[in-house]
């Protein structure tokens, strides 16, 4: 049984459909890219399986629990965690705070032991923990937005756009942490426009357009297929 | 993983000055409010005014967690004032209960009636739910008014003065006299105020900024968004509520105007003059409205006058309020306090 099963997902705004008759699973450890062009449907996808679209169908399953019926919060404390492409930091609270955050909906009582364990993955955080989230760089902001996602230790991350707006070397920095996420067992559903980077991290890629799912493969392959980028991922 | 030298931000504040001032300001904001109250007394123009400011302080304390911090404009709050106060009185002229008992009832009585309103309220964004607010504070009115047997209708309640309030170890409060009672009544505001730091250094505190700031990011990070908004509103109901049983204690009356638009309305001005989503702020609004009001009825029956200009000027040029820009100004050298 796969980590997520997605099957004939479909989301609406209002009355626009975004995401139509859209299936796929992912298995337990892996990393799954989608991709494709802006307004292709991708956030619609991460935002329905997350439960945060005003109106979705169909069947998401996570570790065998149907999604559907349960709200953001209850998916949330399955073990699904979620970084947004929006915004991320809440303005007002510290970089301790925001951790907390994570911590708290999750219902972890050892604060300190937790925000220890994750300071040892993001040493700069640990220097920050007082310091008010929205005062740091946009790849700090980042990478507390990822932490504040795993502290739960969740079983599944989806991932919106996290290179968006970083710099190249801190993109490859954070590629090594989603690798060694990876490996301690941690599923990524990763949503990219820097299609380049997310197949060389993922090991699956999944191609979405007009809310549709188009193409589905080894991430390598895809890599491979220059003819296919163009067509689906070309700006 | 990241490396400092890397990850490091062009603006990062120093770990020093302004910043452990912000901080230890932070950290001492109950006893400095509570050392400032302590002094009220005898800094404003009378000792009457000081209570005012005690009572509406902690009534606009308890609207801010709701407005300030968790995001959500309430036009009916008077109705937690207003019940705290009546179910003090009532319980003192009806049913006989001491002043602890009574003061009891009316904490616990309006945090019920604000599990009613917030559980209706909160299904409503914006707009709709200051309305919502709105109608069901005139629906607690209205019941005030015409149940005449219980409030006292239009008159008001009389009749339940607390001459001495009896303490453990045969000591006790003579609650005639003004300094005694203003500091029986300060020892609950500053309970209040300890309370209230608690609750926004707790994590909930977090999560109710969380939700203001962002309720979809909220639910993302796995919050219940309509249980944080509704265990805020009760909150800030049973603050509010026991504001309001002071005031029943301070004036033993309850005016039927403590449950009006306009008590609703002027805890709404104070919070924006004072600075929304600041600990201080709250104190600072309610003082500087009151002592308008004190000052300004001298001279003219039409202080509200006064009252409105100065308000128009604050949300104009001063929308963050007279703490709230203090706070913006510190910033600029450093963390400041909230």
């Amino acid at each position: 049984m796969a980590m997520l099963e997605v099957e004939k997902l479909n989301a609406w705004y209002g009355p626009s459909h975004v995401v139509h008759d859209l299936s796929f699973a992912v298995e337990e450890g892996e990393i799954v890219a989608l991709v494709g062009r802006n307004g292709a449907g991708k956030t619609s996808t991460l935002r329905a399986i997350m439960g945060l679209m005003p109106r979705a169908e169909g069947r998401v399953a996570f570790d065998g629990t149907s999604l559907l019926p349960l709200g953001a919060h209850a998916r949330f404390r399955l073990g699904l965690g979620y970084v947004p492409e929006d915004r991320r930091i809440v303005p007002g609270l510290t970089v301790r705070e925001n951790l907390e955050l994570g911590l708290v909906a999750a219902g972890r009582t050892d604060v300190g032991a937790a925000i220890d364990e994750i300071a040892r993955s993001f040493p700069r955080l640990k220097e920050r923990l007082n310091q008010q989230g929205t005062t740091m760089s946009g790849g700090e902001q980042q990478m507390l937005a990822i932490a504040r996602a795993i502290i739960s230790r969740p079983k599944m991350v989806l991932l919106d756009e996290p290179s968006e707006g970083i710099m190249p070397v801190l993109v490859e920095e954070m590629g090594t942490l989603f690798r060694t996420l990876r490996d301690q067992g941690t599923t990524l559903l990763l949503v990219e426009q820097n299609v380049e980077w997310a197949l060389k991290l993922a090991g699956r890629a999944i191609i979405i357009d007009q809310g549709e799912k188009v193409y589905e493969s080894s991430a390598a392959a895809l890599l491979a297929d220059k003819d296919i980028q163009d067509r689906y991922c070309a700006v | 993983m990241m490396s400092t030298t890397e990850l490091a931000a062009p603006g990062a504040l120093p770990a020093h000055g302004p910043v452990s001032a912000g901080r230890a300001l932070d950290r001492w904001r109950v006893p400095l409010t509570v050392a400032v109250l302590c002094v009220l007394p005898f800094v404003l123009p009378s000792q009457a005014l000081a209570v005012n400011v005690l009572i509406y302080g902690l009534f606009t304390v308890g609207f801010n967690l709701l407005f300030g911090y968790t995001g959500l404009l309430s036009f009916g709050h008077a109705a937690f004032f207003g019940a705290g106060a009546y179910l003090t009185g009532m319980s003192i002229v009806h049913f006989g209960f001491g002043w602890l008992g009574a003061m009891l009832t009316g904490v616990v009585g309006a945090s019920l009636l604000s599990a009613v309103i917030g559980a209706l309220a909160i299904r409503t964004r914006g707009i709709y739910f200051c309305m919502v607010t709105l109608a069901l504070a005139q629906l607690v009115y209205y019941l005030a008014l015409q149940a005449s047997g219980w409030t006292g209708g239009e008159n008001g309640l009389r009749g339940f003065t607390v001459a001495r309030a009896e303490l453990i170890g045969g000591f006790s409060v003579n609650l005639l006299d003004p300094l005694q009672k203003y500091y029986f009544l300060m020892v609950f505001a500053a309970l209040a105020l300890w309370f209230v730091s608690r609750v926004l250094n707790s994590p909930f505190g977090a999560a109710i900024e969380a939700v203001r700031e962002n309720e979809t990011r909220a639910r993302a990070c796995g919050f219940d968004v309509e249980r944080t908004k509704l265990l805020s509103f009760i909150l800030s109901g049973a603050l509010c509520g026991l504001a309001g049983t002071l005031s029943a204690l301070h004036l033993s009356i309850v005016p039927l105007d403590a449950l009006s638009v306009h008590t609703s309305s002027i805890v709404v001005m104070m919070t924006m003059l004072g600075g929304a989503g600041s600990f201080f702020g709250p104190f600072v609004g309610a003082l500087v409205f009151l002592l308008i009001e004190d000052v300004a009825s001298l001279w003219t029956s039409h202080w509200q006058l006064i009252v409105g200009i100065v308000f128009i000027l604050f949300v104009l040029f001063m929308p963050k309020g007279i703490w709230g820009s203090l706070i913006a100004l510190a910033r600029r050298e450093g963390r400041a306090p909230r």
